[in-house]
């Protein structure tokens, strides 16, 4: 008897800590859902700031992380799909890949305003890329690196090794067998886990506070040497250092809804091409 | 007596597969110990012995699909067609397309049954659309599974039966038109209609091709082969015709093996 009531005390007790999660992330999302609704239209999301944010749209915002994030996967995924390829397949599994693929969690544990910082000397100053969507990219991707290579790498190992060496005995080359048998098949797996963890460099602010965000610019950028505005510094700024944080509470629920679609978006994308790759090669 | 029936039996045939003094190690562990074996062409050889004892890292061996495992060395000479295919520089993507493999899990890839056949032919630079399907239907053919796919060559392979992926995949081994075709216990997964579908086949394919194939079903190696070949714990014991070793084997362990004593 008293065995069945400790049992349903622990089951209880997990039950509520878990509906209490799920209850703080819903608090959340629904305040900034109720209190950004209102400032969202279509004259916020397309028109440029005023009085310092005051008033009028966030579209330099929105451009430029856009652009961010554009530039971090293009920079971060062939590096890290790269780099997770050669870990898997071609190195040798001794102590020196063991040391690599622990640096690598390491550096996944590292925490971001150390990127910025990284960012901020070796691509702004070292490299005088300036502060620019260059060195926010770099940056982004140097801290999004980890997570796609470990997600790529576990993709790769989700591959049976009956189709390497159905094709290897067929009389393909290593680079042929890992081109049409192995990557196609862990694609899905890939982009679906970078994507997420661009998602959530996309709403990162420490690395772009010292790399690329401008305080207070409002124009689209021209080039990859441009400094942008970016949804997540917009946010800080108006949050804590704007001259009349109150008058502006508006403003930031609103941007706090648009960085939360845009992630939103990311991941929708993300399980979309899981869901078309799944389709089209199932095992 | 005994001996001069099998130098006869050899005698008429051309040795394709030839193995001199091979060694195996994976890592510190020798799993073949001084290997020395003629298999003739255009006949089926049985490689049998118990788990373990070394029959499936030979046939690993005549077409070094060894090579892809950590720490795997050989010693020792392979030849094949009198070429030595552990010398430095053979071509090892050539060799795989002269020597086939079929392997004991069923293996095709999440692909169309064309597609599946068509691998081959492709990487090794065949474009043509009319001539892949050509050599597709021949393959299939061949195999046994053309009159049963021939209406749906574009669906997923995976969605054939057991019996049918393992007949595509020696289809698409054959696709790439091999002189040589290995087969790794290429029937212990599938049902017994299956099996005697994929034994008849070896029985057809035998007119084209030299086969090696490893089974721990002793039924199955006097059914398909003409040659036997037993090892037991990483040695050759004995080899002979099919026939010698079933009826008359020379070594005590050989006779022991297929009655049924150990194993």
């Amino acid at each position: 008897m008293s065995g069945s009531f400790s049992e349903n005390l622990i089951y209880g007790l997990l039950r509520a800590i878990t509906y209490a999660i799920v209850l703080l992330v819903g608090y959340i999302l629904f305040d900034i859902v109720i209190k950004g609704l209102p400032v969202l239209n279509w004259e916020f999301v397309s028109g440029y700031p005023h009085q310092s944010g005051a008033s009028g749209g966030i579209l330099p915002a929105i451009a430029g992380t856009f652009y961010l994030v554009l530039g971090t996967i293009s920079v971060a995924l062939p590096l890290g799909v790269g780099s997770a390829i050669y870990l898997s397949e071609y190195a040798f599994q001794g102590k020196f890949t063991t040391i690599i693929r622990m640096a690598i969690i390491t550096l996944a544990g590292v925490p971001s305003i150390v990127y910025g910082l990284f960012g901020l000397g070796l691509f702004v100053l070292f490299f005088r890329f300036g502060a620019s969507i260059l060195s926010g990219s770099l940056t982004l991707a140097c801290m999004v690196l980890p997570t796609i290579i470990v997600a790529s790498e576990e993709a790769l190992r989700a591959v049976p090794k009956g189709y390497r060496e159905a094709s290897l005995a067929l009389g393909a080359t290593k680079w042929e067998t890992i081109r049409t048998n192995v990557l196609p098949y862990s694609l899905s797996g890939m982009i679906t886990g970078s994507i997420l963890g661009v998602g959530r460099a996309a709403g990162e602010t420490a690395p772009i506070l010292l790399t690329v965000a401008a305080f207070f610019l409002p124009k689209l950028p021209n080039s990859i040497f441009d400094q942008v505005m970016a949804l997540p510094y917009h946010l800080y700024i108006l949050a804590t250092q704007h001259p009349d944080a109150e008058k502006v509470r508006p403003m930031q629920y609103g941007t706090a809804l648009v960085l939360l679609l845009l992630v939103l978006g990311l991941s929708l994308g993300a399980i979309f091409i899981r869901a078309h790759y799944r389709k089209k090669y199932k095992w | 007596m005994v001996d001069k029936k099998q130098a006869l039996l050899l005698e008429d045939f051309d040795i394709e597969i030839v193995s001199r003094d091979l060694n195996f190690y994976y890592g510190d562990n020798q799993a073949l110990f001084g290997i020395s074996v003629g298999m003739p062409a255009k006949q089926v050889t049985a490689l049998i012995g118990p788990s373990g004892c070394g029959k499936s890292t030979f046939l690993r061996t005549l077409n070094r699909m060894n090579d892809i495992i950590p720490g795997a060395r050989v010693e020792g000479q392979v030849l094949i067609s009198g070429k030595d295919i552990y010398q430095h520089g053979t071509d090892v993507v050539k060799l795989r397309r002269k020597v086939g493999m079929v392997f004991q899990k069923s293996n095709p890839f999440p692909k169309s049954i064309f597609e599946n056949v068509a691998y081959g032919p492709r990487i090794h630079g065949t474009r043509d659309r009319q001539q892949l399907a050509a050599i597709v239907e021949k393959s299939l053919v061949r195999a046994g599974l053309w009159e049963e796919v021939k209406d749906r060559l574009n669906d997923n392979a995976l969605g054939l039966s057991g019996g049918q992926q393992q007949r595509l995949c020696i289809a698409r081994a054959l696709a790439v038109d091999p002189q040589i075709l290995l087969m790794d216990e290429p029937a212990s997964a599938l049902d017994p209609k299956s099996t005697a579908r994929v034994e008849d086949l070896i029985g057809e394919l035998r007119e084209l091709y030299t086969i090696v194939i490893v089974t721990h079903n002793m039924q199955q190696a006097a059914r398909v082969s003409d040659f036997t070949a037993f090892f037991y714990e990483g040695a050759l014991v004995e080899f002979n015709a099919t026939k010698l070793i079933f009826t008359n084997p020379k070594e005590k362990q050989t006779e022991d093996y297929i009655t049924g004593r150990f194993g």
